[in-house]
This record gives C-alpha cells, structure tokens and sequence, in this order.
C-alpha cells in the first residue's frame, strides 16, 4: 500500500508526462493535419491562372467577328466601340504602329516619341497571356467571370485587330497563342531590374547625406497652381482643431503680409452631410452609374437630366426607365450599349428611375 | 529657458538661402550672421509675443471660470456605443478621395491623413484603400483557403483552420506603388494627404505563408515564385518571389488588434513586408506555387516603371527607403512664431530606418532628428525635431537612412535615372515652403 506522500509523487509525474505529451514536438507539429485536401474540381474550379508560356490556358477559340459582336454587347460601354475610349477607363488600343510589331519595342513609349496623348495598354503589355488572364478572371467590368472560354478568345482577337496584329477574318485559339505573342506590339520592351525585386539589393539611385552648406539648385522648381488650391475642398476641414496648426482655409486666398497679421483661420468641422439628392446619388454611385452618366453632363452614357428632358410626359416612364436600367439597351442616345444591370435590386432601380422622372434633381 | 533649445534657436536662418539670387544670398548671408548674435535675445521675444497673443480677461478665462456642461450634468451611460468611434471634434480626419484621380468609385483609392495622425500605428478606419473592382464583406464561414501547384497536398483552409495555426503579430507598414506619383511632374496636389497617403502601417497577425507551404509540403527544389489571387470581382493576381514567401509573408486575418477591416481584405489577406500594396492580395482565395513568373494585369500593364528609353522595368516591387514630414505640413497653417515640434515618418522595405536628418533652408543644412521608438524593420519609424520659427520663409524637408545605408534621393536624382514619365515608386524627398503668413504649400526645390 503506497502512502499519500508516495501516491501524490506518482500524479505529479503522471501529470507532468501527459502535459509533456501535449506539447507539439518540432518534426511532428499536432497543427500538421489541419486543412484538407482539395478535390480535382475544386482546384479546376479556382485555378485559372494563365502564365506567359500558356501554361493554364483552356482549350477553346473565337473569332474577330464573334468577338465584336461581343465587344459592342458588354465591353464598349466602358471601353468605346473600338477600344480607343477614355472616358471611364485608359485606352487598351491605339499608339503602335506595323514597325513595333516587327520590332517588338513600342516606340511610341521612348520620351518624346508617342504618337497618342497617353499610354495604351496595347502600347504596354508585352504578354498575349496577359490580356487573355485579365479579360477571363475581370471582365466584364460589373459582371467579372461570366464570359465563356471562347467568349474570352474572341474578344482577345478584336483587341488584336484593332490593334492591326491580326487581320479581320482570324479565329485565335488555344493552338495559336504562342504564334500571335511573336507579333506583339511591345514583346521586347520589358526588362527585369533584380534590384528593385531583392528585398536584399540596391537601389538605382545614389544619394550621400551631405549635413553643411550642401549644394542646392537654388530655385523653386514646381509650386502648387493657384487653380489648385481649393481642388480638393476646404483643407480647413480636413485638419484637427486643436494643436500648434490649423488647416488653411483654401476657400480663401492665400492672407497676405506676416503671420499673425489675419486672424487664424476659423476652425471649421466637417459636416458629415448627406448627398445631394440623398439615398439616389448613394445608390448611382455605389453601382458605377457615375462612371458612365454625369446628373447634368454625358460621360459615356448621356446626363440623368438628359434623361429626364427626353422623356419628359411620357406615360409610365418610371416603369420604361425601370426596364431600361434592368435590361440596359441602345440606339436611343446613340450607339454604345447601356450593359443590363440584373445585380440592382427592384426596389432600386425604382428609386432611381422615381429620382430621373422626376428631372434627376 | 533650456540649454537645448537656445543651441535650435541658434540655428534658425533668417531665410531659405537656396532659392534666392547670388547678390541677395550674400544680403542673406550677412542678415544670418546678425541673427546669430541676436538669437537668445529674439528667443526671449518669441516667448513673449506669444503669451501676449493670448489676451486673458481680468479674472481669468472662461473655460476655467464658467464651469462646463460635463461638470455640472450627467454623461453618457457606458458602452453606449458597443464599438466605439473616434471624438465628433475629430471628425475632420478622413480617409479622402483625390478629386479627378479616377472615374470610378469602385477602382478607385483613399488617402490616409497623415498630417494629423501619432506614433507609427494607423487607426484601421483610416487606413488607406484601394480597390481593383469594388470592396466586399465577405462571410468568413464560406471564405476558403486553396494552395496548389507545386505542392505535395494541394490542400483548402477554412478560416476556422487558419485561425488555429500558429500565429504571428508583426507591425508593418503598407504602401501603395503609387504613392507619390502626382509629385513625378510638377506639384499638383495640397497637402500631405494626398501628396503621401497611400501609406499605412498596423499591427497584422495571422500565420506566416511559410507555415503554410510547409505544411502543403511545398517543392522546394522547383520552387522559384508563388502566385497569390484574391476572391473579389478582379482575383487580383501577384507574383510573390519565393524566397520572399518562404521569409516573413503573413497570411493575416488581424489588424490592429481586431479583425480586418472589409475595405482592407476581411477576413483574410496576404501582408508581402516591404513590397508595394498591391501585392498584399486582399480576400486571399489561392496561393499556387510554381516555377515563372505570371505576368498578370497588374504586373505587366501597371505597376511598372517607364524608363526614357522606352522600355519598362518589370517587377520592381520594392518600396525603397523615404519619409515625410506630417507636421507642419501643406496646407497647414503655423498661428505664430516660435517653437514647433516638427515630426513626421519614415519608412524603408529594405529593412529599417536608421537615420532621418531635416532640414529648414531647403536642403543646404541638415540635422538629425530623433527617432521614437520602437524602430522595427519595414516599419514606420516616427522622428521627431525642435524648430524655432523666426516668421521669415522657410523650406522643411526629411531625408531618411535606412539599415543598407541607402540614403533617400532628391527627386531631380530619381528622375535622372527613370525620366519624368514614370508613375510608380515615388521616394524623393519632399519640400514644404514656409510662407511669412504662416502657411504651407507643397514645392519642389533639389
């Protein structure tokens, strides 16, 4: 028979080894099995990567002409017909010319040398993979994902001959990607810099920390427009009201003579105000609405208030423009398609077309 | 008066010489060493005329006498507002949007306020933002993990799994490749907001990237880069160098003590140390491993530098040493002369800050300024500096070291080696002029 002294002793060991058990060991960790293994078709199902020696590329073709079709149903309401648009996003198409093709350096990117007021993307990308990945993982802009393979194909191939790299009866496919990415405007015009990749290498800039009578160019270079000072509203309110500084008030100019001079500038706080037109103008913008129509101006698309002044005294209008929201549509203000909007909910889409009938105020 | 601050007083120029004429440099020149004599006398009358600036009543000031509404009432009750928000006065500190800097909302970004923020940590509702295709507030119960590719068990994560794992809590700051770009050509916008706010740093916890990819029993041998892809309308795409993923990558649910925000990748991103924002993939759906590059969107078409000659350097990820003075700043107004506190922040993803000098004549003469700690690697580190303003126009400017010895350039030295044309990567030194009516705008002096 053990004494208590001696049956304590063994549950402290007993004790100590099972807590000792419970650590995990280094080569055996207990978190090793958490997770699970993914089936085939869920990693078929996410990996759609597509790298530039086409490794993931899906089987599939399309052709220019499907691909336009295409284009003028979902993409040239942001992009414009022929890919040239500015108005919601850059241009993908414009600025290269039949020698970049030849050459494979753009070379309208050199400084001074562009033949368009901006850089395209066609004018970039050295990577026919690229364009493939993003149009199929992005696009369209509002309903990302929904294009089929040959979908995807066939809008590629409209880029490709806008930008004069395929001619007008090419059907790209899987089989001749590699071919088409030998005629790509900028195929040479990237460079790999391992310094700027390195978290461990040096810069490509040297600057010695001079403390005493450095030398400086002895001119202010570059100094805020005068244009520009209210650009970005009221900096008063965007400052604290206490501390050694006040935001300047930019809805004034600049006081004149010393500090102290003008009295400091009033502290102002922001007021948290609703937008005008209130839950509408939340609405318009939180759907990319604004990116197309301005309430008084057209963008892409016409002004709300172009809009109303259309159809002023139609009969059920809030119902008509109901259903042009819902289904989208064109030829009423021009050509470039209104894209359906089945993400907006009824009651929406009502609210705003009750907010356009009524002149969009 | 303390011995320090008569030495700062001391050092005050009478005016920015570097941007003035030969003939009138030398009239500056003899005026600066009049003023030297001067200085304590002219510390003095600082003193003074800012305690006479502020005319008392006969009594006393009412904030004193009348007793508040706070002291004599009853308060709110407690936790009234179950998550708390920030002071109504301090309603002015907002995340901002750039007017005209892009056309759509959803692909668009917001501007953390620097000018008005301390320490190094930045409070999660006001961390920047940007988005590629608009921000969700994902189900954490229905979000998934994927890792494949050159993997032994390509293996799905729920986050219920993640959170269990072995985590990390590390302070990082995150900066957009951009930041800065407005400054590349001429200056265009007012104030350190936007000029800067594509910056944030917070404390991420989560589970290294490396625990993950040896627990898939990564291939170390083929190995070469990992793709991260995140589960929002754009799956944003970024190629993550392997090495680096193996090193301090964080596959982080936490910020700052709470969960992620929505609008900053809830619940689950990628924190990439030291390498520009957008490769922090947001709602992180899928690592792949594999052996190339992927020269997705926005590593091929964005995200690159345009060099003179045309070509653009492809992959230039790193965010390299740079710091900003945050107070005073443009578009700040100084209520008087006399002593300020000038701070701001620095930053390297090279690893972590160790010197920042400032300097108030444009760039002539520097000194060193005083580094807050804690200074941890890829980290804000916050300096700190006395000034005495004497009310004559002035130029500050930072120039932060990092632990390479990199030295942050001027902007006319960037843009002799990238050309003027460039958008990304941005770390010039930064100048704001001090007018004699006590406000600041944004220059650019070299």
């Amino acid at each position: 028979m053990k004494t208590p002294l001696q049956q304590t002793t063994q549950a402290i060991v007993l004790a100590t080894a099972l807590l000792a058990s419970g650590w995990a060991s280094a080569a055996d960790p207990a978190w090793h099995n958490l997770g699970r293994d993914a089936t085939p078709a869920e990693v078929k199902a996410w990996d759609i990567d597509v790298r530039p020696d086409f490794k993931g590329l899906p089987k599939g073709s399309g052709s220019v002409n499907m691909g336009t079709n295409v284009w003028e149903d979902k993409c040239a309401s942001c992009h414009g017909i022929f890919g040239e648009s500015n108005e919601v996003f850059t241009p993908i198409i414009g600025g290269t010319t039949a020698d970049d093709i030849k050459t494979g350096h753009v070379k309208g990117l050199a400084e001074g040398k562009s033949i368009v007021p901006q850089k395209t993307t066609i004018m970039k990308v050295a990577t026919l993979s690229t364009l493939w990945d993003y149009i199929n993982r992005a696009m369209p802009w509002n309903a990302p994902k929904s294009l089929t393979a040959d979908e995807v194909y066939g809008v590629t191939a409209y880029l490709l001959n806008l930008a004069s790299i395929v001619p007008a009866d090419f059907t790209l496919s899987d089989k001749n990607m590699a071919e088409v990415q030998q005629r790509m405007p900028n195929r040479n015009g990237m460079v790999f810099y391992e310094p700027l990749w390195k978290v461990n290498g040096k810069g490509d800039v040297n600057n010695v920390a001079c403390m005493k009578n450095c030398e400086v160019d002895p001119t202010v270079h570059s100094s805020l427009p005068a244009f520009a000072r209210d650009a970005h509203g009221n900096v008063a309110e965007q400052n604290r009201l206490i501390g050694p500084v006040r935001g300047a008030d930019t809805t004034q100019p600049p006081p004149k003579g010393s500090v102290g001079s003008v009295p400091a500038p009033k502290a102002v706080l922001a007021a948290a105000s609703a937008a005008e037109g209130g839950d509408v103008k939340a609405l318009l913008a939180s759907n990319a609405c604004t990116a197309c129509h301005g309430v008084k101006n057209k963008i892409v698309g016409p002004g709300f208030n172009e809009i109303a002044a259309k159809h002023k005294g139609k009969a059920d209008l809030e119902a008509y423009l109901v259903s042009k929201i819902k289904a989208g549509g064109s030829g009423v203000f021009g050509p470039v398609p209104m894209p359906a909007q089945p993400q907006l909910k009824d009651e929406d889409a009502q609210a705003i077309a009750r907010w356009i009938a009524a002149g969009a105020p | 008066m303390s011995k320090d601050l008569s030495d700062v007083i001391g050092r005050v120029l009478p005016a920015p010489e570097n941007f003035l004429s030969p003939d009138k440099l030398e009239t500056a020149r003899k005026a600066r060493r009049r003023f030297m004599g001067n200085a304590l006398a002219m510390g003095a009358g600082v003193a003074a005329t800012a305690s006479a600036g502020r005319a008392l009543a006969a009594d006393g000031e009412d904030a004193i006498l009348k007793l508040p509404e706070h002291t004599t009432g009853l308060g709110q009750s407690v936790a009234t507002d179950g998550y708390g928000k920030p002071s109504k006065w301090e309603a002015n500190l907002q995340r901002r949007q750039s007017p005209g800097l892009t056309r759509v909302n959803q692909a668009s970004v917001s501007f953390t306020p620097l000018q008005g923020l301390f320490g190094i940590i930045t409070p999660s509702g006001l961390h920047f933002e940007r988005h590629h295709q608009g921000w969700w507030d994902i189900d954490p119960s229905k979000h998934r993990l994927m890792v494949n590719g050159l993997v032994k068990r390509e293996r799905v994560f729920t986050m219920d799994d993640l959170m269990r794992l072995p985590s990390v809590s590390r302070i990082h700051f995150i900066e957009c490749g951009a930041n800065g770009a407005t400054e590349w050509g001429n200056v265009a916008v007012p104030t350190v907001q936007y000029t800067h706010g594509m910056v944030s740093c917070s404390e991420f916890t989560g589970v290294l990237l490396s625990t993950l990819l040896e627990m898939c029993g990564v291939d170390k041998k083929a190995a070469k880069f990992v793709l991260a892809e995140g589960a929002d309308g754009s799956s944003m795409t970024r190629t993550i160098d392997f090495e680096r993923a193996m090193d301090d990558c964080i596959v982080a649910w936490a910020m700052n003590g709470e969960m992620l925000r929505p609008e900053n990748g809830y619940p689950l991103r990628l924190v990439v140390p030291g390498i520009q924002g957008v490769s922090w993939v947001k709602y992180l759906r899928r690592i792949e491993v594999g052996d190339q590059k992927w020269a997705t969107k926005d590593e091929a078409v964005h995200y690159i530098d345009q060099m003179p000659d045309g070509s653009h350097r492809q992959y230039s990820g790193i965010q390299e040493c740079k710091s900003v003075i945050t107070t005073p700043s443009a578009g700040q107004t100084l209520l008087d002369k006399g002593y300020y506190n000038v701070t701001g922040l620095a930053w390297s993803g090279r690893g972590s800050v160790k010197r920042v000098d400032v300097s108030v004549d444009g760039g002539r003469n520097w000194r060193t300024a005083r580094l807050e700690g804690p200074v941890l690697p890829k980290a804000f580190a916050r300096f700190n500096i006395d000034w005495v303003w004497d009310g004559k126009p002035a130029i500050l400017q930072s120039r932060a070291i990092d632990s390479t010895g990199y030295v942050q350039p001027k902007i006319n030295q960037l843009r002799a080696v990238r050309g003027t044309r460039s958008v990304y990567h941005q770390n010039a030194v930064q100048s704001w002029l001090v007018s004699e009516n006590g406000e600041l705008s944004n220059v650019q002096v070299y």
